[in-house]
């Protein structure tokens, strides 16, 4: 098992045919990826050949998943665009929408979260500024690399995408069911809640490691959630202890505001919900590795 | 980015939302000007991008233009909580009836817009949120459906604002959103808003925070840039389009993805404590390219920084290849020559990793450790750094 994502998932691109598009499509089809075509209205009717495959370019999402029964859309269209492709996504009623685009400015993604809500959330949508979704050996949508490691028993939720193949990386040993990048912008789709109460439902699951970093709450509510919620072992890993306040660091969404969202709350947090936190990746991983092999 | 209360208040006028005349000046003489032609009294106000400015003696009454110049000349140069006054705003003194606090923000724990509405306007809103949680109203705002005068008399009605005066703010309300929203702003608070004693609604301090992600559809922000107040290693590195943040430590960082490098810090900061107490010198997320290019500048601005006493690179290799970063390295190295002086720590792991430490080590340069795990290499940078020291 895996969450949100398997392989029977069935894959649109939207934004196919630009560089980011057909780079990391390329590389998903080499992952084992099923991509079934991709969307761009101004090349509707096309076909493009990528890594060996031959695609269709439909004109909307409606129309590639009457075509094709696709399921999930990764979404790699500029910035200026991605509202529009999201809502078009949002409006076909999609099972997944996967949204690595970074930049969007954040009165794009409240209104499309909102269009979401509205619609009844029929669509999940993941990101945006993600890396994605990828379930080792079965399917991977977005930009994880899949050569880091393989299937196995661990979840990953994670607002970083650098730190989720470290993570990866440690713990390769293992594997994963499913890692999640739920993106590192102040308006996402997916929470770390949500990808919780998935890895806490999917019976291969077996440990579950949780990303954060400073800004917002979502920590701090993802303990609430853990503590009344989750039974399974959770380990817990927050960057940006020397962050400054009132300084970006690098995610919009990575901002200290006078006391609030402070990577030493959201630690505290985290251990007074049962969660251990480690102070490095490395030792995270080392947590992670001691709660599994005690399984 | 953060704005001063007169390039929010410029904002404010531009879409409808009444301000008192005022100009601003950047010294003494242009203060004077300013009252002269405001005539009668005036306030000098600090342009400094924090609270309290009352409290440290930034916001003075001036009787006449002679006054004025007199309060301008003692709150330039003003330190308020570490911000340095360059620019005064000269306003019109005003007749207050009742300060009333207004905003609007976004609400990331709800994905959506709120508003923030209270009769008690005046002091800190953290002050007031604490002490009378009750007379401060948080209402959800959609930000399909947006704020009609309907919808902001509702605000107002929670907020407590006396009903004779509520048409008039909800009007003002209004064109706050609209501020908010054309601007594409994450924060617009007005605090107070005052009555008159004619019954007038005046926005008569205003902070606003303009989405940076929004820059493409607003061209004229770029201009809002205060760049005299910017630090010049972290003005060089934005010419140079790197996400670069100065800190005061003593380990320069360099590395990719925003997670990894608040990670390294971390790490780091870490590592010091046992090498007397050196701490990370910046944040520097050179994302997936780190070409020879983006590395040689990377590494230019963190030497320019005389507090640095060693370099750690962390690099995981994701989409990036190892290869591809140690080719940079080495590069980099040699575009800057005799530039490079402090030792270099760097840890490759990931996407191709043994070509790339293999770069490096027939490279063989001086200047260069590698070191295999994230948090030894940070222990070796800290070292380094605390001998450099």
């Amino acid at each position: 098992m895996a969450i949100f994502l398997n392989e029977n998932s069935k894959i649109i691109v939207q934004g196919l045919t630009g560089s980011e598009g057909t780079k990391h499509a390329t590389k998903m089809l080499a992952a084992g990826s099923n991509i079934v075509g991709g969307v761009n209205a101004r090349k509707a009717g096309q076909t493009v050949t990528i890594g060996g495959q031959e695609l269709t370019v439909y004109g909307t999402v409606e129309e590639a998943m009457k075509a094709t029964g696709a399921d999930t859309s990764v979404i790699f269209v500029p910035p200026k665009f991605a509202k529009d492709a999201v809502i078009e996504a949002i409006d076909a009623e999609i099972g997944l929408a996967v949204v690595i685009t970074e930049g969007i400015p954040v009165h794009d993604s409240a209104y499309f979260w909102a269009h979401a809500v509205a619609k009844g959330n029929k669509t999940r949508i993941i990101g945006p500024n993600c890396p994605g979704v990828i379930s080792p050996g079965k399917s991977n949508a977005g930009i994880i690399p899949a050569n880091i490691t393989g299937p196995g028993h661990i979840g990953l939720v994670s607002k970083s995408g650098t730190l989720t193949y470290q993570m990866m990386y440690e713990l390769r040993d293992i594997g994963f069911t499913t890692a999640v990048g739920i993106g590192g912008d102040p308006v996402i789709g997916t929470t770390h809640i949500d990808a919780l109460q998935a890895f806490e439902a999917d019976p291969d699951t077996k440990v579950i490691v949780m990303i954060g970093e400073i800004g917002g709450d979502a920590e701090e509510r993802a303990a609430d959630y853990i503590k009344a919620n989750v039974t399974k072992p959770v380990v817990g890993y927050v960057a940006g202890f020397t962050a400054p306040e009132g300084k970006t660091m690098g995610h919009a969404g990575a901002i200290v505001s006078g006391s609030s969202g402070t990577a030493q709350a959201k630690k505290e947090a985290l251990e007074a919900a049962g969660v251990k936190v480690g102070k490095t990746p490395t030792e995270t991983a080392e947590l992670a590795r001691e709660l599994y092999k005690a399984l | 980015m953060d704005l001063y209360e007169y390039q929010a208040k410029d904002l404010f006028a531009a879409h409808g939302v009444p301000v008192l005349p005022g100009a601003v000046a950047s010294n003494p003489e242009e203060a004077r000007a300013a009252a002269e032609e405001i005539g009668g009294q005036v306030v000098v106000k600090a342009q400094v991008k924090t609270g309290g400015r009352g409290k440290a003696g930034g916001v003075k009454l001036a009787q006449d233009p002679a006054e004025a110049q007199e309060k301008a000349e003692a709150i330039l140069g003003l330190d308020i909580k570490g911000h340095v006054t360059r620019r005064v705003l000269v306003t019109e003194a005003s007749d207050i009836a009742q300060e009333y606090y207004f905003s609007f923000l976004l609400d990331r724990a709800n994905r959506t817009f709120l508003a923030m509405a209270s009769a008690e306007g005046g002091m800190e809103i953290e002050q007031l949120a604490h002490e009378r949680p009750e007379a401060l109203a948080k209402v959800a705002v959609d930000p399909i459906a947006g704020v009609d005068k309907a919808t902001a008399t509702a605000i107002l009605t929670q907020g407590g604002f006396p009903a004779e005066i509520r048409e008039q703010a909800a009007e003002v309300v209004v064109k706050l959103w609209e501020t908010f929203v054309a601007e594409d702003a994450t924060l617009v608070e007005v605090n107070p808003l005052v009555r008159d004693p004619q019954d007038r609604i005046v926005a008569l301090d205003g902070k606003v925070t303009l989405d940076g992600n929004a820059a493409f559809r607003h061209p004229e922000h770029e201009q809002l840039v205060d760049t005299q107040a910017e630090d010049p290693l972290e003005a060089k590195a934005k010419a140079k389009d790197l996400n670069y943040v100065k800190l005061d430590g003593e380990v320069g960082i360099i590395g990719n993805g925003a997670g990894l490098v608040m990670s390294t810090l971390d790490v780091v900061a870490y590592a010091g404590q046992r090498h007397g107490g050196v701490k990370p010198a910046n944040f520097l997320d050179i994302g997936g390219g780190a070409s020879a290019e983006v590395m040689a500048a990377g590494l230019d601005v963190i030497l320019g920084d005389p507090a640095v006493k060693s370099v750690f690179v962390n690099v995981f290799g994701g989409i990036t290849a190892c290869d591809a970063v140690a080719t940079g390295i080495v590069e980099a190295l040699k575009i800057l020559g005799d530039e490079a002086t402090k030792p270099l720590v760097v840890r490759l792991d990931g996407n191709n990793v043994e070509e790339g430490r293999a770069i490096l080590d027939r490279a063989n340069h001086p200047l260069v450790t590698q070191v295999d795990t994230m948090d030894n290499a940070a222990d070796k940078a800290a070292q380094l750094a605390a001998a450099g020291a």
